[in-house]
């Protein structure tokens, strides 16, 4: 998981999860393979059909804000996104990634285009932009992130540990 | 031993881990509630099973709500409703049927008390705060976690405090209050913060409160929190509760002051809440329905300011008039104020105690193009059910008073 790499999709601000996993699809969410052939619709229609396994999603501030639906993270997840870059998360989306596995960074990503190709070193904090041969270093996750997101999130952490152990 | 000062959310983390926790800092705390709705508790089930878990810690302090789908439209809700009635049968969690209504107003009504730790699989489980206890929306690995082991882990947060005097001039309300501050501060001016709400409270009723904090999070914070004083405990009745209040010289981050005097009737425009404006500067946009409810403002405080400008008079010809009362209790006390044939009268539909069009899951999805004025707390694109919808949010005063004219309007214009 430490390296990923895959080429960026590039979004707005102020994603919501409702742009991610619009409520017209509410009775979708004990099915997410079909829930997830709608991700990220509202936003951008053609992400769902051609996002390759390995992508980036690439956004500006507050991204997932809204509901704590955590099938939006999931739906990403399940639609082969190796990792969400944000200039910032909305709160409950940020920790509902982490806690199913999905790694979220937190750095500047204006200079990020679209299609630009990505490697991301989670544990060094470095995302390398092969396209544009640029580096942009970040704050990894805190301790307590890296060790979910290390043990597969937070249900693999307690059958691991038999506790939440932080 | 002397205690350094604490913020309210410091005070209630700190007694719920056993130790005096600062903000910062990540705790593991026993939780005294833990819930989830039809939306999310089919997850939650599913991440318990996951765990390798068969029951939940405390069934009595688990609780799900049929509330989003209520009653159910499709056959894939009515099988998730199967399947979480199937599992509170099973484990002795509790359940909240369909039509009994929405989570928050619930967990308000029934169950939430002073210096509780709650966690809920709904972002707007920090309502709750308005009666002094730290209640947080989470997702629903977090809340199978809760469920499952009766504790989870937190980030204490820092503070903000929000310092409210004076009272509100007629025409305006909590609803206002809160469009103003989200706008001042923005959809992600207090992200991973709690918003302490301090001062001149005496004019803020408990139904003010709920609405003020259930909005916190849509000002990115994870808990908006009130003291609990003689309001809190003349609303909590028989349930019990001791006064709360934040430590005098407690830590924070950031101080907010407003005079509810100068409060204004405000809007939300699409597509979010932060994108507000005075209601009397958007008069003219012509709406096509209107929503009075949900776990911001569907309860009898607010059907009664809805009622009061709808009494006697109609809707304009074009406009839906959608009335959701938040709860079972709701829809008998309006029932009893006999504010549902005013409804009715003034052209409105009565809509089953529940999320209705909220949610975007039926009960008055939008058409193309089409603009709502709704009383909820979202206006995400998509939010009801159509990303082609345009949605405004605002009071109940507001809404009735738009609903009569067909476009927005300041309701002060009509009291």
């Amino acid at each position: 998981m430490s390296k990923l790499s895959g080429k960026a999709w590039v979004f707005s601000d102020d994603i919501s999860t409702d742009h991610i996993a619009p409520g017209r699809y509410f009775h979708l969410r004990s099915n997410l393979p079909e829930l997830a052939k709608h991700v990220l619709e509202d936003a951008r229609e053609d992400f769902a059909k051609n996002v390759q396994p390995g992508d980036f999603i690439v956004a500006g501030e507050n991204f997932g804000l809204g509901s704590s639906r955590e099938h939006a993270p999931t739906i990403i997840k399940l639609a082969g996104v190796s990792a969400v870059l944000a200039k910032s998360f909305a709160r409950i989306f940020f920790r509902n990634a982490v806690n199913i596995g999905l790694p979220v960074i937190m750095l500047d990503t204006s200079g990020i285009n679209e299609g630009h190709q990505l490697e991301l070193d989670m544990r060094s904090g470095v995302l390398k932009n092969r396209s544009s041969g640029k580096e942009i270093s970040f704050q990894p996750l805190s301790n307590e992130m890296m060790k979910i997101l290390g043990d597969g999130g937070l249900v693999e952490h307690i059958k691991k540990h038999k506790e939440i152990k932080l | 031993m002397s205690v350094r000062p604490q913020t309210l959310a410091e005070k209630i983390l700190s007694a719920k881990c056993g130790h005096p926790a600062r903000a910062g800092e990540t705790v593991v705390a026993d939780v005294d509630l833990a819930f989830a709705q039809d939306g999310t508790g089919p997850l939650a089930i599913r991440q318990i099973e996951a765990l390798g878990l068969q029951g939940v810690a405390r069934p009595e302090a688990t609780i799900f709500f049929f509330d989003h789908a209520s009653p159910s439209p499709r056959r894939e809700l009515s099988d998730d409703h199967r399947f979480m009635r199937a599992f509170c049968m099973k484990t002795g969690a509790d359940f909240s049927e369909v039509g009994r209504g929405i989570c928050h107003q619930l967990v308000a009504e029934r169950y939430a008390r002073p210096g509780m730790l709650i966690v809920g699989g709904d972002s707007h489980t920090c309502t709750a705060g308005a009666l002094g206890a730290f209640a947080t929306g989470v997702g629903s690995t977090d809340v199978a976690v809760a469920m499952a082991l009766g504790r989870t882990w937190f980030r204490v947060p820092e503070s903000f405090k929000v310092e409210l005097t004076g009272r509100f001039e007629k025409g305006v309300c909590a609803k206002d209050l809160i469009l103003h501050l989200i706008g001042d501060i923005g959809a992600a001016g207090a992200t991973y913060k709690a918003l302490e709400f301090s001062g001149d409270l005496k004019n803020l009723d408990m139904e003010s409160r709920l609405t003020i904090s259930n909005m916190a999070v849509e000002a990115g914070a994870k808990a908006g929190l009130f003291p609990a004083d003689e309001i809190t405990l003349t609303y909590l009745k028989d349930r019990g509760g001791k006064k709360l209040s934040p430590d005098p010289g407690a830590d924070y981050e950031k101080i907010l002051k407003y005079d509810l005097k100068k409060i204004q009737p405000m809007v939300s425009k699409p597509h979010t809440v932060d994108n507000t404006a005075l209601a009397r500067d958007l008069s003219g946009i012509k709406i096509d329905q209107v929503f009075i409810g949900t776990c911001t403002n569907g309860r009898i405080g607010d059907l009664q300011i809805a009622a009061d400008i709808l009494a006697g008079k109609k809707a304009a010809a074009g406009v839906r008039l959608l009335v959701g009362p938040a709860s079972r209790e709701t829809l008998l006390e309006a029932d009893r104020r006999g504010l549902l044939k005013i409804f009715v009268e003034a052209g409105g539909i009565i809509l089953p105690p529940g999320c209705g069009p909220c949610v975007g899951v039926h009960q008055g999805v939008l058409g193309s193009g089409e603009v709502v004025l709704a009383t909820q707390n979202r206006n995400f694109k998509g939010r009801m059910g159509n990303p082609e919808g345009f949605i405004y949010l605002a009071s109940p005063a507001t809404a009735a008073a738009s609903a009569l004219a067909g476009k927005i309007t300041d309701p002060r214009e009509v009291l």
